[in-house]
């Protein structure tokens, strides 16, 4: 089934890594819905959260072929475990002295943010999963938006499992913990099996 | 001590055991054979194209069983490189390739012949390097080694600026080992995986290996043998497989795929359980992928875990390396006997022979390639370009030792056979034979003269039917006979061979090629043999493109 899936990928943060990340989807015909990429608790690793297009399949040659760059230290996909994801939008509604205070019942309503004010428009900071924002996207669009952004989404594991590569020196252990990581399926179910 | 970065780096190739690469200077790498003369150890090979010497480092790795290393400056002379890497790199041969680049200032500012190697090789190398100081010469060679030569194999690009030749740095020896958190070594497989497939390969009724690449590169011939033998299972390769598995073996039949033999493609699509070993699955062995075999269970063994499941559902994936996974399988497989399996195969076989030599006097190539094989007793190591030519040279040559047989088979690269046999005939000295078409020859002719200067005893054959062979064959036979640039001019070979100084004879009929094999005994120069064959010979069996392998066809009426 074709969806929009959850990647997170820990790359080592040296340069070029983003362009063999993407040279990599490009080549291998992968559809990248979003991508972020930013600092995370450990200081020279990159955590990148990348949404794909794709079915099962698709998306399962996507972690594997990443995780064959070398910079790439670990791949997960966590489409199908409980996670929170968000994303921001800053979003530039026209605005003016007869309609100001509809745009901020709405702004309201979604618990948005007003973070520009001018006498002919606002920036309004939206955040929220995917969903909530396209709803915030299609409300401010009444009003006339004249520019908009969106950061992709962010996403990270519920309770305390994490996506956090293993921080493990020995090769075997390692090599251990990335197929338990590669496979999609519920533990103990080999990955890829036909039954 | 402290060395230039230039130092360093002939340093690294010291201490990798590097004895031979292949390489052409330029303006930014000559601080580096500005020291070439101080390692005398380690021998540099002069081509005459850059083209020639990635695939003569491919050539030498594949028959050496090492990792081969070329060399070239910048610009054009790493774009030249281009073709060569992506040869090794479809068939994940390990290779590390030095190129020079423009000094750092100049980079990313169109400076001359400057051009943006790492970012040109990015989806065609395992891992690249641009290095921005000497200091990080030294581990970034050792990774690339390593990278290029274990896990699967392939090609690791470096590219050094020419002023970081220049500065020098600490150098106090090579480095022991590498860190590298994103590459674990995935040799050795998960037990409950090994058990899963034991258990589907004890269970199969009509079970069929299909052996590749990976067996030749694991060096896993003796483990296969045993296997196939406990297991009574036959053995099929792909064609980059072949050698993996002694042909003289009674377990042994053929290989498969558009031109493979017929009873192997017929034994892949009857199995009930098809076991893939060190192979990919690709489009050329396994016919149209939706009517594979669709009942067969597949049994997957493979370094590359994004291998499996890639182009089949998987009923058991092993991710290991393949010596080491069959040593891990052996002793869970039950002996077990399939006379009946056995004799289904025997019996297509002996309907379908692979025999489509025909009685007469003129150079046909399957006939061609048996004298050969007569004349070499089996035992040389056949190297070849791409086409026809090839195609006989796997079907018709007794292939039993690991590393006989050299072919770029994912790429298809015309062009191969000369600078590959050169550089393969660098580590052998029993004369190599170079089956080439008259096509792929003219591509890379140039590389007589390297051959001439170092006086090596590659035996270039030319299958040449003046045609682009195999492409005049799908003009025939699916373009209805409209030939068009497929009937190509060429130069007197004998005559061209002897103005590079090589020995040039001809053959133009069966008892010329005859005499000409006796004449080469003990001929320990390069020779060049413009063996001139029937015209528009074509090679079968064939599955035609986007067919089944159940769909193969043994001649044009069946189309």
């Amino acid at each position: 089934m074709a969806s929009r899936n959850t990647i997170v990928a820990h790359v080592e943060d040296r340069p070029g890594v983003l362009a063999r990340v993407a040279s990599l989807f490009r080549r291998r015909g992968f559809n990248i819905e979003s991508l972020t990429v930013g600092h995370c608790e450990e200081p020279g690793l990159s955590r990148m959260t990348i949404v794909v297009d794709g079915d099962d399949h698709q998306v399962d040659q996507v972690c594997r072929q990443l995780f064959k760059l070398i910079d790439v230290v670990s791949v997960q996909d966590i489409t199908y475990t409980p996670l929170v994801d968000r994303e921001l939008a800053l979003i530039k509604v026209s605005a003016s002295n007869f309609n100001r205070r509809e745009v901020l019942d709405v702004v309201e309503v979604f618990r948005a943010d007003v973070v520009d004010v001018h006498a002919e428009a606002l920036i309004i900071q939206v955040l929220g999963d995917e969903g909530k924002v396209d709803a915030a996207v299609k409300m401010f669009e009444q009003f006339g938006i004249l520019e908009m952004v969106r950061t992709g989404r962010v996403a990270m594991r519920r309770g305390t499992e994490t996506t956090k590569p293993p921080a493990i020196s020995d090769s075997q252990q390692a090599a251990a913990a990335i197929r338990a990581m590669l496979g999609r399926r519920p533990e103990g179910v080999l990955p890829f099996a036909s039954d | 001590m402290r060395l230039t970065g230039a130092r360093i780096l002939m340093e690294c190739l010291r201490a990798e055991g590097v004895e031979v690469f292949f390489g052409y200077p330029g303006g930014v790498v000559l601080p580096l054979y500005n020291t070439l003369g101080e390692y005398p150890d380690i021998k540099h090979v002069l081509v005459r194209h850059e083209q020639a010497a990635a695939h003569a480092a491919d050539g030498y790795a594949r028959v050496a069983g090492r990792t081969g290393v070329c060399l070239a400056t910048s610009g054009p002379g790493a774009t030249n490189l281009v073709t060569g890497i992506t040869t090794a790199y479809m068939d994940s041969v390990p290779m590390v390739v030095l190129t020079g680049n423009v000094a750092r200032d100049l980079i990313g500012r169109d400076g001359f012949q400057e051009a943006d190697i790492t970012g040109i090789t990015l989806p065609i190398t395992k891992h690249n390097y641009l290095l921005m100081r000497a200091s990080e010469i030294a581990p970034a060679v050792k990774e690339a080694f390593h990278i290029a030569s274990t896990g699967r194999k392939g090609p690791v690009l470096v590219d050094i600026p020419k002023d970081v030749f220049i500065e020098e740095a600490e150098w106090d020896g090579y480095p022991q080992g590498v860190s590298l958190r994103g590459y674990p070594i995935m040799d050795v497989p998960r037990e409950e995986e090994v058990t899963k497939a034991a258990e589907t390969i004890n269970g199969a009724k009509k079970p069929i290996i299909i052996a590749g690449h990976g067996v030749v590169q694991s060096e896993a011939q003796e483990e296969l043998v045993k296997f196939a033998e406990v297991s009574d299972t036959p053995v099929l390769t792909t064609l980059l497989g072949i050698s993996g598995m002694p042909e003289d073996h009674e377990l042994s039949y053929g290989f498969l795929g558009m031109h493979g033999h017929f009873y192997a493609n017929m034994a892949a699509d009857r199995a009930d359980v098809v076991i893939g070993i060190g192979m990919r699955f690709d489009d050329r062995a396994m016919g149209r992928f939706s009517d594979f075999n669709p009942t067969a269970k597949i049994v997957h063994i493979d370094i590359d875990p994004a291998e499996i499941g890639k182009n089949f559902v998987t009923h058991a994936p092993v991710n290991g390396d393949v010596k080491e996974t069959l040593s891990r399988l052996l002793p869970e497989i039950e002996p077990n006997r399939h006379p009946e399996w056995r004799a289904e195969i025997d019996q297509i076989m002996a309907q379908h022979p692979t025999d489509y030599v025909e009685e007469g006097t003129a150079l046909s190539g399957p006939w061609l390639i048996q004298a050969l094989a007569e004349a070499t007793q089996g035992d040389s190591t056949i190297v070849t370009g791409v086409g026809q030519h090839q195609m006989w040279a796997a079907q018709y040559y007794p292939y039993t030792k690991q590393r006989q047989w050299v072919t770029s088979g994912g790429l298809g690269t015309m062009g191969y056979e000369v600078p590959a046999a050169m550089g393969a005939q660098f580590a052998q000295n029993e004369p190599i034979w170079s089956i080439c078409g008259d096509g792929g020859f003219q591509m890379t002719s140039q590389e007589l003269q390297t051959v001439a200067d170092h006086n090596l005893p590659v035996r270039f054959a030319i299958f040449n039917n003046g045609f682009l062979g195999m492409v005049r064959q799908w003009q025939e036979l699916f373009y209805e006979h409209n030939y068009h640039s497929v009937d190509l001019g060429q130069p007197d070979f004998v005559k061209l061979a002897e103005a590079y100084g090589v020995r040039g004879v001809r053959a133009t009929n069966r008892a010329e090629a005859m005499q000409v094999f006796r004449d080469l005994e003990g001929y320990d120069g390069p020779v060049v043999i413009d063996f001139q064959l029937e015209r528009e010979e074509n090679v079968w069996p064939m599955v035609p493109a986007g067919a089944a392998l159940s769909e193969t066809i043994e001649s044009a009426e069946d189309l």
